[in-house]
């Protein structure tokens, strides 16, 4: 109401005031506009982290049939905090790869609150390979606050593995289709997320750190959280914008848990779509056509002189 | 509150206590010079301690003099969020500039290592914490795209503190992108030689300095993907003070070598003689393989090389 009043002043002709009360509006209702966008950005953080949010199990179950989950990294252990299944999916076999989030306590402490160790992404660099194999499309759904940051985890080498499941979805010469369903963490999204087509849920976030970890580096006070989500935008329009992910899928309103069924037919709609599309890229160029989507991303200038001439 | 009570030892500081002058030594307190330092390969000279050491400065201790061009020095970051911490990220991105005298992160470009031709990509931790940005990763695969055209090995130095968080989502990508890069390299079947330095961490590690087909380490080197304290404060979990090192790291099974940085030349000089097709005869402008390393190995198996009568190894 302040708002309007001074700007009904502003269209008076009162001279150097009038100059002064609308400069004035201006950087009120900028001011809104910026603490409108901050809690309409906490507020998909807060969606994208909600304990009654669908996990890639839910979206399985209503999207597949005849799953199969395929167990195990054959090498040390099955970790659940990442799983991977054969199913059928419109008629076809797909190898599906996800993040599982866990709804109870003790389910939460054995999925790791969905934090992958190296087991995990050992056995979804299987799972690619067993795709390739037999030419199965990829569905992978992300939804992690990251790689888990342990002792062990650290020593059965994280880093390496990371780096290794990127370059088995680099390396598949199948259709990939990757969303984001909830949060997307860091390295430990990534590693399951470089696909022919990246989409991300309306509500679900995609960061490279999370925004209590960004505030508590730059801002020094991991309470300014929100501020720093304000700053670095994890949402999915930014994404789109900045061209790193492809699609927004729709969400019911309130958000996917409000219905569960109709957020499941929003994604399949999305997912089928999707593949359609990677599927159109011949199998032989699929590697390179992936690798130059990537390849493209980021955002630079260029100075008219290289400043080093040291050499 | 007697004076005679004050630790002398403490009055100078803890590490990382913030009073330690950059040119002494952590471990020993030994102080150098600059030059001194520098001559030294930012070795101490006293309890071997790695030094940090600029992107530059390390491209001089391993490329031919005069040997080294740079590709994509034109490149800097823009900042497509208009991020402002404590600071907007223009202003960290100048700062950076005016300290360093570089670019950005990295440091990419191709020279001649003992006469053997290489792709470089050189990271410098002075630079925004070595933080992997937009520019970062192009000029990574600028570095990628000259080994595939010219056909010869890529070898990257690393120092990060892992992606640019004023980047954000972009940052993420460039993991994607410089993996791209490296597979570009394995399906024209070219060596990547990743040399790991004081520190190597977060995203950097977890992309394509992980990928080498040779993964060197410096001795002492932080090489993980959460760093100690971010271990310790999420997990709660006691860690170790070799948590990470390089030396833990070849006892797991997650490096080659250890190599410490006077013997990087001499060691990446034997990888590319390896590497090289033994039927490739050294064109004229180069050194006579004799003198490339150094009494390292048997002469007569140079000889059989030559003639493509070498003995495969391993």
């Amino acid at each position: 109401m302040r708002i309007r009043s001074t700007r009904c002043l502003g269209a008076w002709d009162w001279g150097d005031d009038v100059v002064r009360v609308s400069d004035e509006v201006r950087r009120l209702r900028k001011r809104f506009e910026a603490r409108a966008e901050e809690s309409h950005i906490w507020d998909a953080v807060q969606l994208a982290r909600n304990p009654d949010r669908p996990y890639t199990l839910d979206y399985a179950e209503r999207l597949f049939t005849d799953a199969f989950e395929l167990r195990g990294d054959r090498a040390f252990s099955d970790d659940e905090a990442l799983i991977t299944m054969l199913a059928r999916y419109h008629g076809q076999t797909v190898v599906a790869i996800g993040h599982q989030k866990g709804r109870d306590l003790s389910e939460r402490t054995r999925r790791m609150f969905g934090m992958p160790h190296p087991e995990g992404y050992r056995k979804a660099i299987r799972a690619v390979e067993l795709a390739d194999r037999f030419g199965y499309p990829i569905i992978t759904f992300v939804d992690t606050p990251g790689a888990y940051p342990g002792v062990n985890a650290e020593e059965r080498g994280q880093a390496g593995m990371i780096a290794r499941s990127i370059l088995a979805f680099c390396q598949a010469s199948v259709p990939i289709v990757s969303t984001v369903i909830g949060e997307g963490g860091s390295g430990g999204a990534l590693a399951i997320a470089a696909g022919d087509r990246v989409l991300m849920q309306q509500n679900s976030i995609y960061s490279v750190i999370s925004p209590e970890g960004c505030a508590a580096i730059l801002w020094k006070d991991s309470g300014q959280a929100r501020k720093a989500a304000y700053a670095f935008r994890p949402t999915a329009n930014a994404c789109l914008d900045l061209g790193v992910i492809d699609r927004i899928v729709e969400e019911p309103k309130g958000g996917a848990h409000e219905d569960v069924d109709a957020a499941a037919k929003f994604l399949d709609d999305a997912i089928r779509q999707s593949l359609q599309q990677a599927e159109m890229i011949p199998a032989a160029e699929r590697r390179r056509a992936r690798r130059a989507k990537f390849r493209q991303m980021g955002v630079w200038g260029v100075v008219d002189e290289p400043t080093i001439q040291d050499f | 509150m007697t004076p005679v009570e004050v630790n002398v030892e403490r009055q100078g500081g803890e590490e990382g206590g913030g009073r330690r002058h950059p040119n002494t030594c952590p471990e020993c307190r030994s102080h150098y010079r600059d030059d001194e330092l520098r001559h030294a390969q930012r070795v101490c000279a006293q309890c071997g301690h790695h030094f940090v050491v600029g992107a530059m400065e390390r491209i001089d201790q391993l490329v031919d003099p005069g040997t080294f061009v740079e590709i994509g020095g034109d490149l800097r970051a823009a900042d497509p969020l208009a991020f402002v911490d404590l600071k907007p990220y223009t202003d960290r991105l100048m700062d950076a500039e005016l300290q360093t005298g570089l670019g950005d992160s990295l440091v990419a470009g191709y020279g001649r290592i003992v006469g053997r031709d290489a792709a470089l990509a050189v990271m410098d931790f002075s630079f925004m914490g070595g933080s992997m940005g937009s520019v970062m990763g192009e000029r990574f695969c600028l570095a990628a795209d000259h080994a595939v055209a010219y056909g010869i090995p890529l070898i990257s130095v690393t120092g990060s503190g892992g992606a640019r968080m004023q980047e954000n989502i972009l940052a993420l990508m460039q993991m994607a992108k410089t993996v791209g890069a490296v597979d570009s390299l394995r399906e024209e079947g070219l060596p990547y030689i990743s040399i790991l330095a004081h520190p190597t961490t977060g995203g950097v590690i977890a992309s394509f300095a992980s990928l080498g087909d040779i993964v060197i380490a410096e001795p002492g080197a932080l090489l993980s993907f959460a760093g100690p304290r971010v271990v310790e404060q999420t997990t709660g979990e006691k860690v170790a003070a070799d948590f990470g090192r390089a030396e833990s790291n070849l006892r797991l099974g997650q490096l080659d070598a250890v190599v410490p940085r006077r013997e990087l030349r001499g060691e990446l000089a034997k990888l590319l003689t390896l590497f090289s097709p033994t039927e490739d005869e050294p064109t004229g402008d180069r050194e006579p393989l004799m003198t490339i390393v150094e009494g390292d190995a048997n002469p007569i198996d140079k000889v059989l090389g030559r003639l493509g009568l070498g003995r495969r190894r391993g």
